[in-house]
Order: structure tokens, then sequence, then C-alpha cells
């Protein structure tokens, strides 16, 4: 696994070997892995049960489970998908490990705080796990009170459970970020020289701190309400079923941000060094991720057009709905901007990073579908706000992750990926993802409600079309879980720099020491100095 | 061998670079974990917000059911742990060793008299049948129509002062630690922050009582009776 | 109804509307789409790296560009919002002279209730070009009530009154479907809307209800359960009198006005307490338990028919009933 040359190097994979020393940990870097080795798994889990469901619909009638089964599928599929993939995703592998070496520190502010952030999310998980293995829950991952506290019978609690530990999770995490880029910058490292993939992680971990914590308290009323029917959601004794709902979408609206903003933040990397031209508009695309953070709680009502809300709630959080969008805009603008008179290279980093503003651009612009009070009435509900919402989760964050994974894999782990591999499956990627998705807008508007184990007849052929797309989405997914692990043994040996980028990362070797730097950097320039790396690099020879 | 890193003090971890730098990562953390904590509590005060505002007149008369002296005396009692608290913080600046840990017990002392009173409280809404949830819930002087009201009101009572009661015991069970450490002399003048953190949690603590006792016992106390 | 379609067919007034919305919106979708797309293509073809050392020398200043790319877009975005919330507004607004019907989610069926007394599981008869004014509850969970070919949806919310309108434009066989989660059959929640040509609607309903309108069941239930005993039409009773009460504004005891629509007569019956007529003790025992909500609708269609306020009232959107110190916001229903 270790090449000869690497051997001879110390760095953070072999300075020490055995169980105890990777799951006692308090290295930033063995942590990132740890995460990775886990979401990966979580990953697959909640890509099964999409399997399931997506087999499932190929035929309007239920022929493969049980509607009972069926709603359990969807349910664990959004669970694990959501709160055990998505959310961890980029912060927890990629932020974890780049986010000190990209400021220049040797380490987060606190490490064990951060191992425990890793635990949380392992226990968390497998309280989920388990709650799907002795039987499943049924209520969607939203939990909507009455049925959710009342009339369902699945494993509400410990699922609910299960979320509410990998909650605290994604809270310390965030927490330490804040800390690590406010207290732990290289010296010269002013905010205005970080890479934005750092701006992105912190405008993010300003969302998991301020939000995460409603998500827990909304579990908690729900597990009073279902174990000791205390009545918050109880309309019989007065309560009110949609005060849930605000809760509960205080934090999950700011969540797809959380989803979102770390992806924004790796495409910014990406872009800038396979143009090898600083990204235009730096500061406006640095502002915009923190207008993202901030603007993303003020919107959570618009999941609730046709809830029960007053009318006039309807129109302000539709309103601030479109003001939400215009930060993403001025990004996706800025991104392209940067091209112009760029030199651009098509390595796999960069086709993720292309493919991710083309795929975010359609998902963000179906976003102003929905927060039009008149049309959300038709298509909330519906495939259509699936669709919406896949578009930008799995056409946008997860393109961006895999871009990120891609990008950084040699730093990582000291290996080259098989390059022609990654552009076929990439390739595969965005061909099966659009084939998936795009038909289910159109069955959206005709009318085909969510969550729906049957469906008429008439809705056939779409669904049909939507699960090819996904068998083919499914087979792009596998080869690069193919290729990485043969890399790490068989793939070409990884110099510190193979991309040409800015940033501290490459300054030091692949894979990197245990405490980073030889010595702490100081920093002379701004990110994305293109000119002061070629001429440095120029006169090392 | 690359590994330039000096050794580890306490006051000093391998990831810092000044002893300043440490302590001020470590308030600064403590400081965004308490606005997380206002973030949770949040959620139920917004609970509390909106049913208070439908159901005042319920709210009002359960809300007098409960034991505002014995309340109140508690309130003060909780005070008391956060001046000895303080008290602690200062001794650590100090370095004076056995303050430390006389004024941390102290503050045990207080904070386990707290939880001793709520628990005494919370019997005697069991046994005045103002659980909600229960068929016998009961509260006298309000209409069977709005007896759900009434069962919301309690539901937010318990809901919070639960809350805030597990947030205190986990303080407690900081306190012991803290007074084992002490007792070891791990803390000095140059680096007592684990106290000076845990005191800011204790404030906090403190703090979301300040507001869930008016809220909570003083409804409209000068209409009722 | 298996045919293959791409499009949901328009059988609503409201229906147009909201396409039309729909088509500028794919306009500026596919406009920035190709704008963002055909930019991509076109600059990294023309800007490919040719050589390894290639540095690109580019100075981009001033803001121009950022606010430009900024504001048009806001522009482009609050037409959406302005031209979606005027939607949104006749939506929630039934005209006057709709026609009213009930309707009651449970798992996993809907039952709609005529005025005149029919009943029906999971169908919906109704006139076309007549405004029809659905109003909804449900007996256990969150459901919602989604015709696509009307372009409506409303959630029926457990412990209040939701309303959604209506106006059928042509004949026709349309799917209802249940559209928020609702547990094990929440796909099997399904029905059909059946818009027929006024003359046919007639022969329907009177083809209909064995056991008469809705006021009359109700009626029966006001005696049954003795609200007659309280409720007397000479103003001797201990409750006070229904008879025209519908749509008036009630002066509530300790100060505050509420309008007496549906909401309030159903909240009456389940929580008397809550809004107590001015100069009328507090002894009115609650029903909560007693009744269900088809017989809820009944009870209340027949205190509307007491007179004398005809059609709707101020729409109830599933919002609480208006708070003590203000009045619910006086009925201006736009007219479609």
């Amino acid at each position: 696994m270790i090449t000869a040359a690497a051997q001879e190097r110390e760095h953070y994979l072999n300075a020490s070997y055995g169980l105890k020393s990777w799951l006692l940990t308090k290295d930033h870097k063995r942590i990132g892995l740890l995460y990775l080795a886990t979401i990966t798994l979580f990953f697959f889990i909640g890509g099964a049960f999409a399997t399931l469901i997506r087999v499932e619909l190929l035929t309007p009638q239920g022929d493969l489970v049980s509607s009972e089964t069926y709603n359990k599928l969807f349910t664990m599929h959004g669970v694990m998908m959501i709160f055990f993939f998505l959310i961890p995703s980029i912060p927890a592998v990629l932020g974890n490990f780049f986010l000190p070496m990209m400021i220049g520190a040797r380490d987060l502010a606190f490490p064990k705080l951060n191992l425990l952030s890793w635990y949380l999310l392992v226990v968390g998980g497998l309280f989920s796990l388990y709650a799907m293995l002795a039987g499943g829950v049924d209520t969607g991952w939203t939990f909507y009170t009455p049925y959710s506290t009342t009339y369902s019978n699945g494993y509400v609690i410990a699922t609910a459970l299960g979320i509410f530990i990998a909650g605290f999770s994604s809270i310390l995490t965030g927490l330490n970020f804040i800390v690590t880029i406010h207290r732990m910058r290289a010296p010269g490292m002013t905010w205005f020289r970080m890479p934005l993939f750092v701006w992105a992680h912190y405008a993010t971990s300003l969302i998991q701190v301020l939000g995460t914590p409603v998500l827990a308290v909304t579990i908690v009323l729900l597990f009073l309400e279902r174990v000791f029917h205390l009545g918050i959601f109880d309309p019989a004794r007065g309560g009110d079923p949609v005060l849930f709902q605000h809760l509960f979408w205080f934090y999950s609206h700011p969540a797809v941000y959380i989803m979102v903003l770390p992806s924004m933040g790796v495409v910014s990397e990406i872009i800038s060094t396979f143009s090898r031209k600083a990204i235009f508009g730096y500061r406006i695309v640095a502002f915009s991720s923190v207008a993202i953070a901030v603007l993303g709680f003020l919107v959570w009502g618009h999941h609730l057009f046709v809830s029960g809300q007053s009318l006039y709630a309807g129109m302000v959080f539709s309103f601030l709905s479109y003001f939400v969008a215009i930060p993403s805009a001025i990004k996706v603008f800025n991104w392209t901007a940067t091209l112009y008179k760029g030199s651009i290279s098509f390595q796999t980093p960069m086709l993720y990073a292309l493919g991710f503003i083309g795929l975010f651009t359609i998902g963000g612009l179906t976003g102003l579908f929905v927060a039009a009070l008149g049309i959300d009435i038709h298509v909330t509900d519906t495939y259509f706000v699936v669709a919406h919402f896949h578009y930008i989760m799995v056409g946008g964050a997860l393109m961006g992750y895999l871009g990120g994974m891609h990008f950084w894999w040699p730093k990582m782990t000291g290996r080259m990926y098989p390059e022609g591999w990654a552009k076929l499956s990439a390739l595969v990627i965005f061909l099966g993802f659009n084939l998936t998705f795009f038909p289910q807008f159109i069955l959206g508007y005709l009318g085909m409600p969510r969550r729906y184990h049957v469906y008429p007849p008439e809705f056939q052929v779409l669904n049909v079309l939507s699960t090819a797309g996904a068998s083919v989405l499914a087979v792009g997914y596998m080869i690069p879980m193919i290729y990485f692990i043969w890399s790490l043994r068989y793939g070409k040996e990884a110099p510190a720099n193979p991309w040409g980028a800015t940033g501290l990362e490459w300054q030091t070797s692949s894979p990197p020491p245990v405490h980073n730097f030889e010595e702490t950097p100081v920093v002379t320039h701004g990110a994305y100095d293109y000119a002061s790396l070629m001429a440095e690099e120029a006169e090392v020879g | 061998m690359a590994d330039h890193a000096p050794t580890e003090t306490l006051a000093l971890r391998v990831q810092f670079d000044t002893e300043a730098q440490q302590k001020d990562a470590a308030t600064l953390g403590m400081w965004l974990f308490l606005i997380t904590e206002i973030m949770f509590f949040g959620g139920m005060f917004a609970v509390y917000t909106v049913y208070r505002s439908w159901y005042p007149d319920v709210f009002a008369i359960a809300s007098s059911s409960l034991n505002e002296i014995i309340g109140a005396l508690n309130t003060g009692v909780l005070l008391l742990s956060s001046f000895t608290m303080v008290l602690a913080v200062r001794a650590g600046q100090l370095g004076q060793q056995k303050a430390i840990v006389m004024f941390l017990i102290l503050t045990l002392l207080f904070g386990g008299v707290f939880l001793g009173v709520k628990a005494y409280e919370w019997n005697q809404k069991f046994e005045e049948h103002h659980i909600p949830g229960q068929a016998a819930f009961h509260l006298d002087g309000v209409l069977p129509g709005d007896q759900g009201h009434a069962q919301l009101f309690f539901s937010i009572y318990f809901a919070m002062t639960g809350l805030h009661a597990l947030h205190m015991v986990i303080g407690v069970g900081i306190l012991l630690i803290l007074i084992v450490q002490a007792r070891k002399g791990r803390f000095s003048a140059s680096y007592y922050t684990p106290v000076d953190v845990a005191g800011l949690y204790w404030h906090f603590v403190d703090i979301i009582w300040i507001f869930l006792f008016p809220l909570l016992y003083l409804i409209d106390r000068h209409l009722v009776k | 109804m298996g045919k293959f379609q791409l499009f949901p067919v328009q059988a609503s007034t409201l229906a147009p509307e909201v396409d039309h919305l729909l088509y500028f919106l794919l306009a500026v979708t596919v406009f920035f789409t190709v704008l963002i797309f055909g930019a991509i293509f076109y600059f990294a073809i023309k800007y490919r790296r040719r050589s390894e050392n290639e540095l690109p020398h580019v100075q981009h200043t001033g803001y121009t560009l950022e606010i430009l790319w900024s504001v048009i877009p806001f522009g482009i975005t609050m037409v959406m919002f302005t031209w979606g919330a005027s939607i949104f507004f006749t939506a929630s607004k039934p005209p006057n002279n709709a026609i009213q019907i009930y309707a009651v989610g449970k798992q996993w069926m809907w039952k709609l209730e005529h005025l005149e007394g029919q009943r029906e599981i999971n169908e919906l008869h109704i006139p076309v070009n007549t405004p029809v004014r659905l109003t909804m509850a449900s007996e256990d969970v969150i459901h919602s009530f989604f015709v696509p070919a009307f372009r409506t949806k409303q959630d029926v919310v457990p412990g209040r009154y939701s309303t959604t309108w209506f106006t059928a434009t042509k004949p026709g066989k349309y799917h209802l479907f249940c559209a928020e989660y609702c547990g094990t059959n929440h796909s099997g929640m399904i029905g059909w809307v059946y818009a027929m040509e006024p003359m046919d609607y007639q022969n329907w309903l009177s083809g209909g209800a064995a056991e008469g309108s809705m006021a009359e069941t109700g009626k029966k239930l006001f005696e049954q359960l003795a609200c007659n005993n309280c409720h007397k039409e000479d103003n001797s009773g201990r409750g006070p009198n229904l008879v025209g009460v519908f749509g008036k504004q009630v002066q509530l005891a300790g100060g505050g006005v509420v309008t007496a629509d549906e909401a309030y007569f159903r909240e009456s019956i389940l929580q008397p307490q809550a809004k107590i007529v001015s100069g009328f003790e507090p002894v009115m025992p609650t029903f909560q338990g007693l009744v269900t909500e088809e017989q809820l609708v009944q009870l209340v269609e027949y205190v509307k028919s007491l007179g004398p306020k005809p059609g709707t009232g101020p729409v109830d959107n599933g919002q609480k009933p208006a708070p003590k110190k203000s009045s619910n916001a006086g009925s201006t229903p736009a007219n479609r």
C-alpha cells in the first residue's frame, strides 16, 4: 500500500499502526478517513433502499413489496441519505482533512472533540440502522405529527434518537471549524486570503451550530409526545400539528444549505485550479456563502404553503425564498466568468465541477418554480419537488463531493486514481442522473404525488425511464468505489501537487506528514495566486 | 524524523502556538456551545409563546397552581450557586488550590439542593394529578372543555423544567470531575480554563432558569386570586 | 384514463393561470440554462489549455458585472413572486356564490357530503362553471386534497377546518389524490372528481340521498344531543339563539369580536369556553369525543341553514379561529 519512496518518508498513514492508533486518533486527517469509511457505508445502505424503491416503481401496482414496507423504504432512504450521508459528507471528510491545512494549522482547535464527533455519527447511525433492521420506520424523513406521535407503528423513537445523536456530531464539527477558522490561521492568512472552500465551511458551520439544536429540541418534543403522551402537537387537547412542521423546517430548510454550501466550496477550488485562474469575484463569492447561510434561516415557511399557515405568512416566505436564490445565482455566474480567458484542462475533478454547475443551475432554477405560491399549490408534495431536491442534492452536492474526492485523493492517499475510468464514470453518472430525475419533473407536474407505492397506469412510462436511469446511475457509482480501492495498491504515486493548484495543502507532501507542515507557513499572498506559484516552481526547477 | 511538534502541556496543546491562543479558543468554543443551547431551549420557548398566546387564561390558572414561594427560593439557591462558581473561578485566577475545591463543592451542593427541590415540586404535581397524558389529569378552576389546554401548560412545564434539570445534572457531573481534578492540583493561575468554561456553562443554565421561573410560575399573578 | 400524457389537462379556471406562470418560469429556465451551458461550452473550448506552462494574465476590475447579474435576476424573481402571489391570493378566496360541499378525510378514504344529503366515498360530483367551496376536516392525521387537473391542493389538518375552492370548466373525470403522507394506504387514498354539465349534475343530485340534506341530518343531531335545550329560537334558553347568526359579527364575553363562521361553530361545539358570547354564562358542556367530524359538519350546516347569510363566509384556510382581541378578516372574495 505504501510505495518504496513513501516508505522512506513518514507521513500520517504510516506514523503509527494498529486499530487503537486509528480508533483513538486525534489527527484530523485520520478522522477524515474514518468518516469516509462510515459515510460510504451509509451511502450504499441509502442507495440500496433507493434501488428497491425504483424497482418497485417500474410497475403501477405494488408487486415487489407491501405498502407498509414501501413506506419504510422511502423513509429510511431519506433518513440515511440526509442525516448520515449528505450532512456529514464534505465537511466531515474533506473539511476535516483539509481545513486545518488550508489555513496553515497543525490540526483543528479541538481534536478530541473531533474524534467524539465521529463516534457520535457512528453511534447515531447504528441506532437508526438498528431501527431499520428491527422493523423499520414509515413516517417519512419529515416525521409529521400526528402520524408520527400517535398513529405510526414503526420504530420512530429509535430512528429519531439516532438522528438526535448524529445531530450533535454535526454541531460539534461546526463548532470546531468556527473556532479553528477564527483562532488558528497561520501568520499572514487573513480572512480574505483564505480559500473559498474555507469560507464555504465557515458558512456551513454557522448553520450547523445555529440550526441543528432546533432539530434536536423538535425530536425531544416528538419523543416526549410519543412516549409520555404530553400533547404538544395533539389537536384534541388544543395542540397544533402544524407547529411541529414549523419547528422541523426551521432546521431542515437551512439543512439543505449545510448539504450544498461545502460542495460549492469544492467547486470553487476545482474551477480555479483547472482554469489556472483566480475565482472571478472572490469577495462576492465569499460573502454569498455567508448570505446563503443567513437568508436560509428565513424561508422555512415555503414548505408550509398549503399546510395551513396564513396567506400573509405564505407571501412573506415566498418573497424571502426568492432572495435566497440570488447569492446562489451569483456564484454560478462567477464560476462561469472564471473560465473566461482561463487555461482550462479537463481532468475528472473539472468534469464533476462543470457538471455541478450545470445540474445545480437546473435544480436551482426549479427552486424558483416551487417558490412561486401559485405553482407550489400544484407541485408541492409531488414528484416535481422530488426532482428539484435530487437535482441539487445529487446533481449538485454529491457531484461536488465526488469531484472533491478525485481532486484531493492524490493528497490524501499519495496515489493517483486511473483517469480514464474516472472520466468514464463521471459521464455515466451525469447521464444516468439526468435520465433518472428529469422525467420526475414531468411526473410531478402531471400530478403524481410523492411517497406513492402504487400509481395510476398513465404514469408508468416516465417511471420506467426514471428507473432505467437509476440503474445507470448505480453502475456509475460502483465504478469509483472499485478504482479508488484499486488505486490504493496499484495507483501511480502522486506528487505533492499533481494539478498545479494553489493552496497550502499542496505545498506539503502527498500524503502529508503527521503535523501537516514541517514548519508553520507564513502566508504572503492571496488564494489562487498562480503567478507566484508558477514562479516558485520555476525557481525550484 | 519529521515530527517537530513540542511536547504537550495542559496549557499548551500541540495544535496551538501560544497558551493565550489555546485559552482564547476554549472560551470561544464554550460561547459557541452556549449559543447552540440558546437555540435548543429557544425551540421550547417558541412553543410556550404560541400556546400561551392562544390560551392565556388557562395558562394563568395553571401557572398559579405552582408554588411561587418555593420557586423563588429555588431561584435564589441557583443564583447563590452561580456566585460560588464565580468565586471558584476567581480562586483559579489566583491559584488558590484549596479555595477552588471549596467553592466548587459549594456550587455542587447548591445545585444539588435545587435539584432536590425540583424533585419535590414534580412529586407535588404528581399528587395533584397535574401530569399531562394521564387519565386522572384534572386542574381545578378550569372547565372540562379546557382541561386539554391545561395539559398543554403542564406538558411545557415538565418538558422545560425537565430539560433544564437535565442540564443541571450534566453540570453537576462536570463539577464532580472538576473537583476531583482540582484536588489533584491540576489547576493553577496559569491554567484554570476548565473551571472558567465550566463556569460559563453553569451561569448559562442559571440564566435559563431566570427566564423559566417567571414564565412558568408568575403568569398573571397580580390578577389571579 | 390510461393514456400517456406529458402535460395535465386544464379543467378549472385556475389551471390556465397556473400554467401561464409555468410557461414564464420555463422560458426563464431555458434561457438561463442555455446561457450558462452555452457559456461553459464556449469558454471550455475556446480557452482550453494549449501548453503546460500557460498562465492566464487577466485582471478583472470593478463590480459592474456583479451588480448587473444580481439586480437583473432579482428583478425577474420579483416578477415571479408577484405573479405567483396573485394566483395564490385568488386560489385562497372562494367567490361568494360558490356552492358548499364538505370533505372529511380519514385513513384511507375521502368522504364527501353535499348539502342536499348525498354522500360519496372517494368520488365527488360537481357541476361545471360553478364555483365549489370545499370545507374539509380530518378524522385522524394530516391528509391533503389534490386535484391535478384543477391545479388545487390543500392540506387537511386534524383539529381545524381547511378550505379550498375550484370552478371546473370541462366536463370529465379527474384524478383526486391524497397528497400528504398519511400511513400505510396513502397511495390508495385516491378517487375521482366528476365534473358534469349542470343539468346532469341536477339529475345526479336528485337521484340522491335517502336521509335528507345535511342540514336535515344536522337538525336531527341537534335534537338528539339536546342542543335545543339551551339554544332556543325564542331567546329564552341559557345559550344564544342561533337563528340568523351565521356570518355575523359576535360580541364575546371579555371583549373582542369574532365572525360566526364554520370554524367558530365547530370550535364552540368542541371547546365551548374558548369564545363565549357576551352576556352568557360558560355552562355549555363540551362535545369533544361525542361527535365525529362528519357529524360536526352536519351540525354546522344545520346552524347555517337557520339563516341569514347564504353561501360563503370568510375563508378559513386552516387558520386557528381569530384570536379574541381582533375580528376575522372580512370576506373580500375575488370573483372569478
